[in-house]
């Protein structure tokens, strides 16, 4: 096979998952939009008059980062992982099992999948949002290195929950007994800075927290924790990550028997 | 010099592990399936058959063995094995996300081909799907789903074709179809391993057989000497009476039917001569040749677990 031959397996993997997710964007992408702004209106209408974040950022403003960057982890870790295992209780995943394609390409398209995915909620949860508080993008790098790097993070994480999980219920158990309690306990909806010592620890033992603080950090230059100490945990917890789905794949984890 | 066999089965073998201990699933098979050959793979279920193509199409790992297509290997050469495998998978499964169309286009695009669209209405045209092409998945019949399964496997062309039980549960006219169509591109170069429970249909199309039983090869030679090898005769007749004992063994009862197989004349004549010693009356008495159903089933009674 071709190195372009190569190229074009893998780029027809990544455009069949994107289309996947796009022929379903009412549910893919519309209701976790609506689901942000609830968020936003509930929360903020509660706290904005009482909390003010970095010294004299308003709680709303505070909050729309959280929301964008909770959405695109979310939005990527339900992509690759739903996909996979759909296909594999289905049992569509053998139209894939049986190319050529390679392990790397498979994780290029899964994780490239939900990046794409994560990036598109997000940009729809800002978009949505940003009309309702005063609102900056002070270093646009960071915002966009932190959200690609989370969001493969979390498309890596789905790949592993996907391949491990062998029904629907133990993804579920995956989204809502791992991912769901530390996306909300990363900070999202407080400044970790306002915690107790002892819960404030704790936060920092959470790689999500520096996701989410280092991509806030891109929109008020200020944030919890330096941007370079969080780009240091999330990208080694990315590499952590990605060479264990890598392995996993290769081995056929779970795929093939 | 001898050609590179299409497909080569050495030492092949697959021990799953179970709650019961390991299953021994196949058990050093080994044998080639030369270019251009129609190969028919036979046996009961719990054989191997499935094992076997999984293991051919990259599904499963040999617990030890090597499996070539083309002469190479499907685990350390799998990209150019795969490429010229097309497996029709056994279960009837889709992607109910897409049309016939794009799903071809992206298993197409699997394999680095693009702009792949007069193959494919080829495909669509003598698969009886011309009109279902923007149809999605989900709309077709159980038959067409099936129909859909042979397009995506021959999509990228591919030298050899597998087909794992292709005609389970379809109705006649797609058997006819499909049949039609593979036989037409084996005549065009095309290898063919089949696998199937239609003994009357592997009889028709396959040139060469293996039998499998327990994950053993038990049989395997040309279809033709399979059939001339073994007992070439067949009694066939209906027997209200119980049958006599010494010929309990070379006999089929179903219900009132009797079958007995029969090597030449002289057998023919000794089982008659039982019949009347026992005061037996046959009724519709049909002397024929044996199919390939009785050599299967003579084989899988005479050999060894």
């Amino acid at each position: 096979m071709t190195g372009i031959a190569v190229l074009a397996g893998a780029r027809t993997l990544l455009y069949k998952e994107v289309l996947r997710f796009w022929k379903v964007s009412f549910q893919t992408v519309a209701a976790p939009v609506l689901t942000a702004i609830l968020y936003l209106l509930i929360f903020g209408h509660v706290l904005e008059e009482h909390v003010k974040v970095y010294g004299a950022v308003g709680y709303t403003s505070f909050l729309i980062p959280g929301l964008v960057m909770m959405s695109v982890l979310q939005n990527a870790f339900a992509n690759s992982s739903s996909s996979l295992i759909q296909s594999k209780i289905t049992g569509n995943l053998v139209f894939v099992l049986v190319t050529p394609l390679s392990h790397w390409a498979w994780f290029v398209a899964y994780v490239g999948a939900s990046i794409v995915r994560g990036v598109v909620v997000g940009f729809g949860v800002f978009i949505v949002t940003v009309w309702f508080a005063p609102f900056q993008v002070a270093q646009p790098g960071w915002v966009l290195l932190f959200g690609v790097m989370g969001a493969a993070m979390m498309g890596a994480l789905g790949l592993i929950a996907g391949l491990w999980a062998e029904k629907f219920d133990q993804i579920a158990a995956f989204q809502n007994f791992i991912i769901m309690p530390m996306t909300f306990l990363s900070g999202v909806f407080y400044s970790v800075g306002s915690l107790p010592p002892f819960w404030k620890a704790v936060s920092h033992l959470n790689p999500f927290f520096y996701m989410i603080d280092g991509f806030r950090h891109g929109f008020f230059g200020v944030s919890d924790v330096s941007p370079w100490t969080g780009l240091v945990v999330v990208g080694t917890s990315l590499a952590v990550v990605c060479a264990l789905c890598l392995h996993l794949l290769k081995t056929g984890y779970k795929i093939r028997h | 010099m001898p050609s590179t066999p299409a497909i080569s089965f050495k030492n092949v073998a697959k021990t799953f592990s179970s709650a019961r201990g390991a299953v021994k699933a196949l058990d050093d098979v080994s044998f080639d399936i030369e270019p251009g050959e129609f190969f028919g793979l036979l046996g009961p279920n719990g054989a191997g058959k499935t094992t076997l193509i999984s293991i051919l199409a990259g599904l499963a790992r040999a617990s030890s063995g090597q499996v070539l297509v083309h002469g190479h290997d499907v685990v350390t050469d799998y990209a150019a094995a795969r490429r010229a495998l097309g497996i029709v998978p056994q279960e009837l499964v889709f992607d109910p996300f897409f049309s016939v169309r794009e799903a071809l286009r992206i298993q197409g695009g699997y394999f680095g081909i693009r702009h792949n669209d007069a193959w494919i209405d080829e495909l669509l045209a003598n698969l009886g799907l011309a009109d279902k092409a923007d149809a999605n998945m989900r709309q077709l019949s159980g038959g067409m789903k099936r129909r859909v399964l042979v397009a995506q496997a021959l999509v990228h062309k591919p030298p050899v074709i597998v087909l794992d039980e292709p005609t389970a549960g379809v109705d006649v006219e797609l058997r006819q179809t499909l049949w039609q169509f593979v036989a037409r591109l084996n005549k065009e170069g095309h290898t063919v391993l089949l696998t199937t429970h239609y003994l009357e249909e592997a009889e028709a199309l396959c040139s060469r057989l293996a039998m499998l039983k327990q994950g053993k090869v038990v049989a395997l030679d040309r279809t033709s000497a399979l059939l001339a090898g073994t007992a070439s005769t067949m009694l066939r007749f209906k027997m209200d009476a119980k049958l006599p004992a010494s010929l309990a063994a070379q006999s089929r009862v179903t219900g009132r039917i009797v079958q007995i197989t029969a090597h030449d004349a002289v057998e023919v004549e000794a089982v008659l001569a039982t019949l009347r010693n026992a005061g037996c009356v046959p009724e519709d008495l049909e002397i024929g040749r044996a199919d390939l159903e009785d050599v299967f089933l003579e084989i899988m009674q005479g050999a060894h677990a």
